[in-house]
């Protein structure tokens, strides 16, 4: 029977259905960071339960880390003691830990690929909703809540019904200046912010096909934004050459094996999906959102809706007043006060290099605060020896340190009340910056022209 | 976990859709290193203003709307997978949330916590939402093991679905980690016979 490569993967990954009918699924990779676990290890503790595979695990700290002076203690002290609780939990328990000052620390979605620990056709979880960025290399990885880290790190396992399928397909070719991160925005804003609940994505089409591996992360990533359990795309040669070579990516023999078996890891031609959208690239622009929700998104020259559905008008209006707009009116010409470029949706060295492209022999706007925050030292040290770090300094842009940063605002990294952002991250909802920041996504191309312009504009018009 | 049988309560309506886990609790107050305590800070940033004060006009502070039932719009729950979003409701003595559809992650998390996240249909929100705004000590009453949420006002009796392994997880307070433990054996003949792990 046809199945398709969601399908074929979990089935690789059940140990046994349980009475009930509920899958026991195995994990091959666990990711952890210093805010989701220190109550899975404490459960661990409280139940004398011994961590079942540490070589299964990777921990690193990034969500609530500073992005200057990583070199001196956090001086936070709430965010210090979550990093030493992780720090002195990896120990007790025999988990690598890429931890502070490590020449491989990163945002956890970042580290992972980079190392080649992000494998295709592996299972992967980590206690973060964007899990789903490993998805790009055709693995089904979704994020889960502490009670389930507590469950991988005692058994390697979860318990899980087997989510519905859908398949997007975006075919054609992405018009000059549209960009993965438009893509996905435009498929949020046509399916809404819960349009894939209880689904596991698949995304197709040759527009997909044609992005590149960074390009395939930043959709990926954003599954969850539309509801959606994980987004997959199935592997093939941009994926190998990407995955080649890589820290902990297989050798010889063992790689040979490895990419004959990757190679079947597609949806069979008759598979038939639980739900089907179909998008043509041309369709898209470049996009950012004007609301309190990812699936809030319109293009960049169009026009936030007069008109919703009666039940969601409330809701609709709250969210318009939250960010000082009105219905049915344009962004264009708007000032924005705060540029962030960084997070694990755009945070990796393609994205660092669009900026640096843009921006080179230019400055931005005076008023305008521009910070890019790259996703991992990695990232970072390829920068530094591209000479980006020049580039974005000469045009006015800071180049912080690796982490999360202002996308959640864990850290020091906090827009302030009332203050417009156009950040390159996932997730606009109120407060989600620091209290009272009002966010709009978009690419890091759109970042980039938005701080030199220090407005909001038609970027079509000021491309290279 | 708790054991959750049946509960008789009034419930606290919030009619918005789409309420994300950072509104539940804001990234800032995500640094314990326990599971106590999150409760002061549920809704905070639409509970309290920014030097702490409450905002009248929330519902959380308006005295005529108390109980253990969150009443919710649609999709509740999205957004960051962080369960502190199901410990602060927990911990603020909720038990039940009810909305026509959840979040997929925080509805585990909330399975995972004690918390019984309770679906109807849009028309059974509404008309929910309807009483509850005719009259604030509405009572409700949840029942898991009949799966039904009964108005004794109107004589109303809606049924809900749950996960029958998840339904046995609530009542008997158990949690998922006992079972997968007690499949361990399982668990190693599968990394036996598995050819290919890299």
């Amino acid at each position: 029977m046809a199945k398709s490569l969601f399908d074929k993967i979990w089935d690789a990954h059940v140990v046994k259905t349980a009475p009930g009918g509920l899958d026991i699924v195995y994990i091959d990779r666990h990711l952890i960071h210093e805010v989701t676990s220190p109550q899975a290890f404490d459960e661990l503790e409280a139940r004398q339960l011994p961590l079942y595979r540490p070589n299964r695990i990777l921990a690193t700290a990034d969500h609530n880390v500073p992005t200057r002076n990583q070199h001196l203690p956090i001086e936070e002290p709430l965010s210090r003691s979550q990093v030493d609780k992780l720090t002195a939990n990896c120990e007790k328990y025999g988990v690598e830990l890429y931890g502070l000052g490590h020449a491989r620390q990163g945002i956890v979605h970042v580290i992972g690929p980079e190392l080649g620990l992000t494998l295709p056709g592996a299972t992967i979880v980590c206690g973060d909703s964007h899990t789903s960025t490993h998805g790009a290399f055709g693995a089904v990885a979704f994020g889960i809540g502490t009670s389930q880290v507590a469950q991988v790190m005692a058994t390697q396992c979860l318990l899980l019904s087997r989510p519905k399928r859908m398949r997007i397909t975006v075919d054609g070719e992405l018009r000059r200046g549209v960009t993965a991160k438009d893509l996905i925005l435009y498929i949020i804003s046509q399916l809404g912010t819960g349009g894939a609940t209880g689904y596991f994505v698949e995304y197709a089409g040759s527009a997909v096909r044609g992005l590149s591996m960074e390009g395939r992360m930043t959709v990926c990533n954003m599954s969850i934004e539309m509801g959606a359990r994980g987004g997959l795309i199935a592997p093939d040669a941009t994926t190998f050459a990407y995955v080649e070579g890589r820290a902990f990516a297989p050798k010889g023999v063992v790689w040979e094996q490895a990419v004959a078996y990757w190679k079947t890891l597609y949806s069979d031609d008759d598979t038939v999906f639980d739900a089907e959208h179909h998008f043509n690239a041309r369709d898209i622009a470049p996009m950012i959102t004007y609301g309190t929700n990812p699936g809030m998104g319109i293009a960049l020259n169009g026009n936030i809706p007069s008109e919703v559905a009666a039940s969601e008008s409330e809701s609709f209006d709250k969210s318009l007043a939250y960010m000082g707009f009105q219905r049915g009116e344009s962004l264009l010409g708007k000032e924005i006060n705060y540029v962030f470029i960084g997070s694990c949706t755009n945070s990796r060295i393609e994205d660092l290099r669009a900026v640096a492209a843009y921006v080179q022999g230019k400055q931005k706007a005076k008023h305008v605060e521009a910070i890019i925050v790259p996703g991992s030292k990695q990232v970072e040290q390829q920068a530094i020896s591209e000479g980006l770090d020049k580039i974005l300094a000469e045009a006015g842009f800071e180049l912080r340190e690796p982490g999360c940063s202002a996308c959640l605002a864990m850290n020091e990294d906090k827009i302030p009340a009332g203050a417009y952002c156009v950040a390159t991250s996932n997730r606009n909802f109120e407060g989600r910056q620091g209290p009272g920041s009002r966010t709009l996504l978009a690419s890091p191309l759109v970042a980039a022209i938005t701080a030199v312009q220090g407005r909001i504009v038609d970027i079509t018009q000021y491309l290279n | 976990m708790e054991k959750f049988q049946t509960l008789h309560s009034s419930a606290v309506p919030l009619p918005l859709e789409n309420i994300d886990t950072d509104q539940i609790i804001p990234a800032r107050f995500l640094k314990a290193t326990t599971r106590k305590g999150f409760g002061e800070n549920l809704f905070r940033d639409w509970r309290c203003n920014a030097d702490g004060t409450p905002k009248p006009d929330f519902v959380l502070n308006d005295a005529r709307y108390s109980g253990q039932i969150l009443l919710a719009g649609k999709n509740f729950g999205c957004g960051s997978s962080r369960e502190h979003a199901a410990w602060a409701l927990y911990d603020a003595g909720f038990r039940v949330v009810i909305s026509s559809y959840f979040a997929d992650i925080f509805r585990g998390n909330a399975l995972n916590t004690g918390l019984l996240p309770l679906q109807v249909t849009d028309a059974e929100l509404s008309s929910l939402f309807a009483l509850v705004e005719q009259d604030a000590d509405t009572q409700f009453i949840v029942n898991l093991p009949e799966q039904t949420l009964h108005v004794p006002a109107t004589n109303q009796t809606i049924h809900f679905d749950i996960d029958p392994y998840k339904k046995e997880c609530l009542i008997n307070g158990y949690d998922d980690i006992d079972f997968l433990v007690s499949q361990k054996p399982a668990i190693e003949a599968y990394e036996q016979r598995r050819t290919w792990a890299w």
